[in-house]
């Protein structure tokens, strides 16, 4: 008996001796005052996989050291404390750094004269609240990435709806869809109403690797999202997916069949929530009871309302499915009948029918 | 006076500095707090509280359908958006006439018990208490400090940490225990509420006539299991929370003042009753009572109504302060209520918002929240209430109430009593919540435990009803409705910091007027037309100050305490500080100090 476990110890030798190109240490700097509801801060709290509380903790291997600035979770008391390493980004004397908006952003133009729709901190020359649009141009083109978290950011959401006072939009509009930053990307989008937490969080992590200099940058669709979250339908991942298939609707919200008729857009929705479900798997939309309202796209809301009526697409697909989903429906029943039953040969009689041939016993 | 009375001043010549905390941090939303602060007496002298945010729901939703509110109103907050989400669905049921099934009811309880249980946890775990944490009572109160160090914690036996500054250090940001086991039980409770309410923070299943959760005997088993693996979380977070907050008592004579205000509480209530609820507003004083929340406006400690119809009609939209037009010269939506009763043109029913864009004028308008207030029959005043943060509101209006009486819960008149079962290493557990002698920071910040104890207890009333209906075959969750072409709407809840209403007024199956009312606006509007100002301007103003910095390094903990306290979050309506003691503006004013010292 031995205590020797085999493992040597080197201490503080790097596990891989290659020179990596990355940083080693670089900042977030979450905004939060956009036109949000901070629901996409308090989502990135529910991701386990992993945790918030790995990633400013350093247990995730190969990434550079992270110091997250957002305002929710900031340990310090607020005002210019926290802000002081956004003035100091704007000053050009913290670098790199991966500046997240969260929540859309409102067109100042629209107002007149003094006033602004939201606001982050002061000018602290005139005392006068700084808009978000100011920070957004001093920050973005200094940033080394640029990350939208939510709907909002991304394309604008809720708050940018028909009829809306503000003339906000997405982060992309507002910046141009050609904008790059300093590392080269363009707006990284992760849209979700709130985000997916565990979409965000494997987004932002693909993101630092990448800063770390291990990884290339993260494959992006041609509305800026990561496409292997955002490249297949709801319906694609949906549990219920198989009730359309055979054409059984649900006519109201007590059934458990599909629910393209009471209101689900997700045959035609990015996102991968009833596959991944909303937190460790746990819960989503179509497939535990809720339609797909669309809140992961840039149509999203005014193309999915009113949220309650059968999509215009719907009808038309769901007559289209009706014949084969009847005929399937029915000869799956027989066949489902079939092997609902054991086979004959399963009986405590005393000749055995399974048909075992023994070989060395007479 | 509506406001709580002034407190002695001018022992010494005032020396007065302006300090503001802009943003204000470990809060959802825009805060700014603006105060000046006598440093020479050691107190708050005035304060301001603005919120800088304006995106304009109560604009965008009118002409939709009105079955889309609840999906549209969850977005306004992201952190109690289903409480929204609820609100609206119980304002949408009552203007279309429909009642859900018993299973919904049940099920969007459990959803909501599982929302107070995640949000206080986290709110209280990893944002307020980082105020009273080792790291931050070591830089604002070093000697505070040392004499945690010396205090045995009294409630050790329960929750394992010996002295006082033990338990201050397990609530250090990012590597104390407490602070990183509450990050866990709040994902637990998230998955809770996501097997009732599909997604956090914007449910996908709740709609108005019910939800569409699949009511199967798993979803209740899941939600137990993880229940039961929290239970002792709860009861040990209650005698921590306890055995800090008797300890600032003690160890600094005279904290009580500390966000001391003139007990003006409202609670809307919450968790319906299935049985008894039919959501028409002719029973709603019924209904109401039967809440297993009760709710009430407590004014000096005294139960002015728990009647929901009263509180209805008590509701006051003023103007003074926020970047609005006022709506008084159009026409009204409503001009009675269904019951006969004349409705007033500042009822929310009637609020028309026409936002005006300006520069922000401490002496004018400063802020982008209005002024909830309700008017007090008895005397004509306009009270700002507030909602304790919720649940000193809840607690408070439930015990003297006296009318909730469940396997685990029992409303006493000055008390309510929580019975939590056996846990893996804590036996069943009797906490008692009594009334406290103030409405103050402390009393806030301690109730807000008590209520994650009694949601988790009310989780269990709730789950075994509803298994009780699944096991006998009885699993409809929705009821078929058509939108009316005329109606009207309320819906009453608590958000997780308080009150909540949503006031709809439908024309043409369409949405004429759509107003929420969270419980933010309540606590931190401006000044209102009357001057009074909000709660927790009222709050901080005339607060005395604890911590040991002077004004060039003061951080102004007890000022964040305060406004934290209440549980602030301003997507629905808010920015404070400067750190080390930087001035804005004025320095030894003697002008100033003349006037207000």
């Amino acid at each position: 008996m031995t205590t020797h476990s085999g493992t040597t110890e080197v201490s503080g030798e790097p596990s891989r001796g290659e020179d990596r190109q990355g940083f080693d240490e670089i900042h977030i700097l979450w905004i939060s005052e956009g036109m949000s509801c901070d629901g996409d801060t308090v989502s990135l709290t529910a991701a386990d996989q992993p945790s918030i509380e790995d990633l400013v903790l350093g247990l995730i291997p190969g990434l550079p050291k992270v110091n997250l600035v957002n305002k929710v979770l900031s340990p310090s008391l607020g005002g210019e404390d926290f802000l002081a390493p956004y003035r100091a980004a704007a000053r050009g004397d913290l670098a790199p750094f991966i500046l997240v908006i969260e929540g859309s952003v409102p067109n100042q133009n629209v107002i007149e004269g003094d006033g602004y729709w939201t606001s982050f901190g002061n000018d602290p020359e005139t005392g006068e609240p700084q808009t978000l649009n100011h920070w957004i141009d001093e920050l973005a083109p200094k940033a080394w990435a640029v990350v939208a978290a939510g709907t909002c950011a991304t394309f604008g959401g809720i708050h940018a709806m028909a009829g809306n006072p503000t003339g906000c939009m997405g982060l992309a509009d507002y910046l141009g869809w050609d904008f790059r930053s300093q590392g080269g990307l363009p707006v990284v989008n992760v849209p979700g109403c709130p985000i997916q937490p565990e979409n965000f969080m494997e987004t932002l992590i693909w993101v630092l690797y990448h800063a770390a200099g291990s990884a290339p940058p993260p494959p992006l669709d041609h509305m800026l999202r990561p496409q292997w979250l955002f490249g297949k339908t709801v319906h694609e991942g949906c549990d219920r997916g198989s009730y359309y298939e055979q054409a059984s609707f649900a006519g109201d919200y007590n059934s458990p069949k599909c629910l393209v008729k009471t209101g689900c857009w997700g045959p035609v929705v990015n996102c991968n929530v009833p596959k991944r479900g909303w937190m460790a798997g746990i819960g989503g939309c179509p497939n535990v009871g809720g339609i797909c309202i669309g809140c992961t796209m840039p149509g999203f809301p005014d193309a999915f309302m009113p949220f309650m009526d059968e999509p215009p697409g719907g009808t038309l697909s769901s007559i289209a499915i009706k014949p084969y989903g009847a005929v399937i429906r029915r000869l799956r029943g027989f066949t489902n009948e079939l092997v609902n039953h054991e086979p004959r040969w399963r009986h405590n009689k005393r000749k055995l029918t399974s048909g075992y041939d023994p070989h060395w016993r007479p | 006076m509506t406001t709580t009375e002034a407190r002695p001043t001018g022992r010494k010549p005032a020396q007065i500095v302006d300090m503001s905390w802009d943003p204000i941090t470990r809060i959802i939303g825009n805060l700014g707090i603006y105060t000046k602060i006598d440093f020479a007496n050691r107190e708050v002298v005035e304060c301001h509280s603005t919120s800088s945010l304006f995106r304009g729901y109560s604009v965008f939703m009118k002409g939709k359908d009105p079955r889309d509110a609840g999906f549209i109103t969850s977005r306004i907050c992201g952190i109690c958006g289903d409480n929204h989400t609820t609100c609206s669905d119980y304002a949408q049921q009552m203007a279309y006439g429909v009642k859900p099934p018993r299973l919904a009811e049940h099920i969007v309880n459990l959803g909501e018990a599982a929302e107070y249980m995640f949000d206080h946890t986290i709110f209280q775990d990893n944002l307020v208490f980082v105020d009273f944490c080792e790291a931050m009572v070591k830089a604002t109160n070093p000697g505070l400090l040392a004499r945690a160090e010396r205090t045995d914690a009294p409630r050790g036996d329960i929750h394992g940490y010996r002295t006082i500054a033990d338990i201050m250090k397990a609530f250090n940001p990012f590597e104390g225990e407490v602070y990183k086991e509450a990050l866990k039980v709040s994902r637990v409770t998230r998955e809770m509420f996501c097997l009732m309410e599909g997604r956090h923070v914007h449910p996908s299943t709740l709609y108005p006539g019910g939800v569409g959760t699949l009511p199967q005997p798993t979803v209740f088993t899941d939600y137990l299991s993880r229940l039961m693996r929290v239970i002792d979380f709860v009861k040990k977070a209650v005698a921590m929370n306890d055995d800090v907050f008797d300890f600032f008592y003690e160890a600094l004579p005279g904290y009580e003042e500390v966000g001391r205000r003139r007990i003006l509480l409202g609670c809307w209530g919450a968790f319906q009753d299935p049985d008894v609820v039919d959501y028409r507003y002719e029973n709603m004083n019924r209904w109401g009572r039967a809440m297993y929340v009760t709710p009430g406006v407590v004014v000096d400690g005294e139960l002015v109504t728990n009647d929901l119809v009263d509180i209805n009609l008590g509701l006051r939209i003023m103007l003074g302060s926020s970047y609005y037009e006022d709506w008084v010269g159009e026409e009204p939506f409503v001009t009675h209520d269904p019951l006969g009763n004349p409705v007033d043109m500042r009822h929310p029913w009637n609020q028309t918002t026409v936002p005006v864009p300006q520069k922000r004028d401490f002496d004018g308008k400063y802020s982008w929240v209005m002024s909830p207030r309700w008017l007090d029959g008895r005397t004509g005043d306009h009270l700002a209430l507030d909602t304790g943060g919720g649940p000193l509101a809840r607690l408070w209006s439930t015990a003297l109430s006296g009318l909730v009486e469940t396997p685990y819960i029992k409303a006493t008149g000055h008390s309510v009593r929580i019975s939590l079962p056996k846990g893996e290493t804590l036996p069943e557990t009797t906490l008692e919540w009594r009334i406290p002698k103030w409405s103050n920071t402390i009393e806030r910040d301690r109730a807000r435990p008590y209520f994650v104890a009694y949601a988790a207890a009310m989780a269990l009333q709730f789950l075994e009803e509803a298994m009780g209906l699944v096991r006998a075959g009885d699993t409809k969750v929705f009821e078929n409705f058509e939108v009316p072409d005329e109606a009207i709407g309320c819906g009453f809840h608590e958000a997780v910091r308080g009150v909540l209403s949503h006031h709809l007024v439908i024309k043409d199956k369409k949405i004429a007027n759509y107003h929420p009312y969270p419980p933010t606006p309540w606590n931190a509007s401006p000044r209102d037309k009357f001057g009074t100002p909000g709660p927790y301007e009222d709050a901080v103003q005339g607060q005395p100050i604890f911590e040991e910095n002077g004004p060039d390094d003061f951080k102004g903990v007890d000022i964040m305490r305060t406004v934290r306290s209440f549980d602030p979050c301003l997507p629905c309506g808010v920015h404070m500080y400067v750190g080390k003691g930087r001035t804005l503006t004025t320095l030894h004013s003697p002008t100033y100090g003349a006037n207000h010292g």
